[in-house]
């Protein structure tokens, strides 16, 4: 049986990871994969304490989480695909018009 | 009683009619306004003729204000008093709408200009109606905003609204005194009305006021001659009496019908008229009454010697009428009110007369205001010549003209009123040679001797012309007014006609010396000396006046420079006003206090620079921060055990 710290380990591996990558890549849809990495580490978490403490609401909740993140990548997706046409870049560094 | 509601209600009507409609008039607006005051004057001389019946009458309009003890409305209190100076400014009034006719005709703000005398003309008749000081000053104020108003009607023209200015901020002086007036009078007496100030004299007549009071001291007078001094401020403003008077000579910069109207004829004369009104006040304030006294002489003789040198043809008829309301304030100090109302109805006449006249002349040379620009314009303007020379004669004190009778009067009833009326009397008899010197010397200059409007200045060639009808009419009327209105006030009894209000005086003891007959005589024959000094000076090309001015020069520039009032004024207030407005503008408004503002603004614009450098646009930058944050949190968490 593999023990909770392992899991937990993990889960926390792959959030740096998608937040390292959220924080420092520039092209937009690798950061919207470093969102979905980030997300499934919460899931990695929710269903390893769901088994560990036999409770199944845990579980429920991935199921939330994944249809929340397909709706995300969706418009996520499409927010992009606008941006692109107008900026012609996937360049997150192209995407300054909250600067004045 | 309707018809009285009427005579103020319907120059209120054509000012608001020409007032809003008049981009629409277009030149017209003297069909609605002239006969509505012509109404206006008709009812109010069919109310005059029945007053000499009828008892007088006291008609509520408008409860105004109602509280506590204070009870004001707008009344209309309609006496014999009221009755004659409604006769006087309606008629006036009337003349000068027919007037401005021809005299402003062409003039771009022609309509405006009949708006503001209809509104004038329903001022003034509110003002003579009054039966409360503060109705009184209400209207009294009105009065003046419209002499600004129409003072200022040429705005482009900076004498113009420089003068209206001058006119406005010099009465905001006296207007002060007249209000502490009405408030000392409303906490000494617990009402403003006169109906109940007047019975209660005699309960005041030995309070006292502690004028020092503010400073801890104890300086007690008369509370009664505070209060009559107060308001005599007022009038003083209003009267154009020394020290508050050079606004008038100035005001001239205004179109002529407004200065025979507003300051000549009736205007001016309401500072009389309050005196007379308040006269139960005034008579049981014997130093104010002094006070009174004392500036009217002295502004008759100091304005007399003011027009003696005049070079403008209007600025000498408004240092003449500056004298003559000299003469009816200083009866009034004597407690000749009736006389002083005889001269001011009799004065409203010959002076609208005389300024008519001037605007005549000086339409009939296209502007021209110089007397010694003028000459020989008999043969050209007759009409205009004789009725000046009636009016001139009246002026001068000459019988059978309405000068003579009023004039008389007041110097007689000054004569009677023991050693102080004699000394003023004197004063008068002095003032009425110089008078009449001036008066003729306009006369010489302007339409005798050689024609000079030719020669110099203008380049292109002046016909003098007659003016049109609607000029010359009013001016005849006037005429016939001035011929017979002294001879008809005497023989009709005037003084007894307002001795219901207005009581006679008493003849001091000492009254000795000359006869009434004696005195009347002697005032005539200083006109007619007046007159022949101006003849042999002016009444053909002669050396004497420049070698008069030449070697009393002294007093040549004395009386050409107006005493020096206005330098005076310039000095003590006007420059003094300008460097401490120049001080606070430059020193405390735009150093400490924007300077405190701009400091606060700098504060924040330039920390708000700093922190703008964090707003990058980067949302990686922003997420970030957030990240950073979280585990900052997270990490408090930790080590601290707690949030």
């Amino acid at each position: 049986m593999v023990p909770l710290s392992w899991y937990v380990a993990l889960s926390a591996v792959m959030f740096v990871t998608g937040l390292v990558g959220v924080l420092i890549r520039r092209n937009i849809v690798v950061v919207l994969l470093c969102i979905e990495i980030m997300l499934n580490a919460v899931n990695i978490n929710f269903v390893a304490f769901s088994d560990y403490l036999h409770l199944i609401d845990g579980q429920i909740f991935v199921f939330f989480v994944i249809t929340v993140a397909a709706a995300e990548v969706a418009i996520g997706l499409g927010i992009i695909i606008s941006l692109f046409r107008l900026r012609e870049s996937v360049n997150m560094d192209d995407y300054n018009l909250l600067k004045l | 009683m309707m018809p009285i509601l009427l005579i103020p209600l319907l120059p209120l009507l054509g000012f608001l009619i020409v007032g809003i409609f008049w981009p629409y008039f277009k030149g017209k607006g003297h069909l609605i306004a002239l006969p509505l005051v012509t109404l206006s004057w008709a009812i109010a001389t069919v109310e005059f003729f029945k007053s000499f019946t009828a008892p007088p009458s006291l008609t509520l309009v408008y409860d105004w204000i109602r509280s506590g003890h204070l009870d004001v409305g707008i009344s209309l209190q309609y006496d014999h008093l009221a009755a004659v100076m409604l006769f006087m400014v309606t008629t006036v009034a009337m003349l000068v709408h027919l007037y401005t006719i021809g005299y402003m005709h062409g003039d771009s703000g022609y309509d405006r200009f009949f708006a503001y005398i209809s509104l004038f003309t329903f001022s003034m008749i509110m003002l003579v109606l009054s039966d409360n000081l503060v109705e009184m000053f209400i209207f009294w104020e009105a009065v003046g905003l419209c002499s600004y108003l129409l003072i200022v009607h040429w705005y482009e023209r900076r004498p113009s609204w420089l003068a209206a200015n001058k006119a406005f901020i010099m009465n905001r002086v006296g207007d002060f005194g007249f209000l502490l007036g009405i408030f000392l009078a409303y906490t000494v007496f617990g009402s403003v009305r006169f109906a109940e100030i007047f019975p209660a004299m005699g309960a005041h007549l030995h309070d006292t006021v502690n004028l020092a009071a503010a400073f801890q001291g104890s300086w007690n007078v008369p509370v009664l001659d505070v209060i009559a001094l107060l308001l005599f401020l007022g009038a003083v403003g209003k009267s154009a009496q020394i020290p508050l008077h050079p606004w008038l000579p100035d005001a001239m910069e205004g179109p002529t019908p407004i200065s025979a109207l507003i300051h000549a004829a009736t205007m001016v004369t309401a500072g009389v008229f309050m005196i007379a009104r308040m006269n139960p006040l005034y008579n049981a304030a014997p130093f104010a009454l002094h006070v009174v006294a004392w500036t009217g002489a002295i502004t008759a003789i100091v304005a007399a010697t003011i027009a003696l040198t005049q070079p403008d043809i209007k600025k000498i008829v408004a240092y003449s009428t500056m004298s003559q309301l000299g003469y009816m304030v200083m009866v009034c100090g004597l407690g000749g009110y009736g006389a002083g109302i005889f001269h001011l109805l009799t004065h409203g006449a010959f002076k609208a007369l005389l300024f008519l006249g001037a605007g005549s002349v000086i339409h009939s040379l296209s502007g021209e205001q110089d007397v010694f620009r003028m000459g020989g314009l008999r043969k050209y303007v007759g009409l205009t010549f004789a009725t000046m020379l009636i009016g001139s004669l009246a002026l001068s004190g000459i019988p059978p003209f309405a000068g003579y009778y009023s004039k008389d009067l007041i110097l007689v009833t000054a004569y009677q009123q023991g050693p102080l009326g004699q000394m003023l009397w004197l004063i008068g008899v002095l003032t009425a040679v110089l008078t009449a010197f001036y008066s003729f010397r306009l006369l010489f200059l302007v339409f005798g001797g050689k024609e000079r409007f030719h020669s110099e200045g203008h380049g292109h060639a002046v016909h003098p012309h007659e003016s049109p009808l609607t000029m010359t009419i009013p001016l005849l009327v006037l005429s016939i007014a001035t011929v017979f209105a002294g001879w008809a006030g005497e023989h009709y009894g005037i003084l007894q006609y307002l001795s219901q209000e207005l009581p006679l005086p008493h003849t001091g003891e000492g009254a000795g010396g000359f006869s009434e007959n004696a005195l009347k005589g002697l005032s005539v024959a200083g006109g007619l000396l007046g007159i022949l000094m101006a003849w042999a000076l002016y009444g053909k090309e002669s050396a004497i006046p420049g070698a008069l001015a030449k070697n009393f020069s002294f007093f040549y520039k004395v009386s050409l420079h107006k005493w020096y009032f206005d330098e005076l004024y310039d000095a003590v207030f006007v420059r003094p006003s300008f460097a401490i407005g120049r001080l606070f503008w430059q020193e405390l408004d735009k150093g400490v206090i924007d300077g405190i503002v701009n400091g606060v603004a700098t504060f924040f614009r330039s920390s708000g620079g700093g922190l703008r450098r964090l707003q990058s646009g980067q949302i990686q930058n922003y997420a970030m921060a957030m990240a950073i944050g979280a585990f900052g949190l997270v990490a408090f968490y930790l080590f601290f055990n707690r949030l």
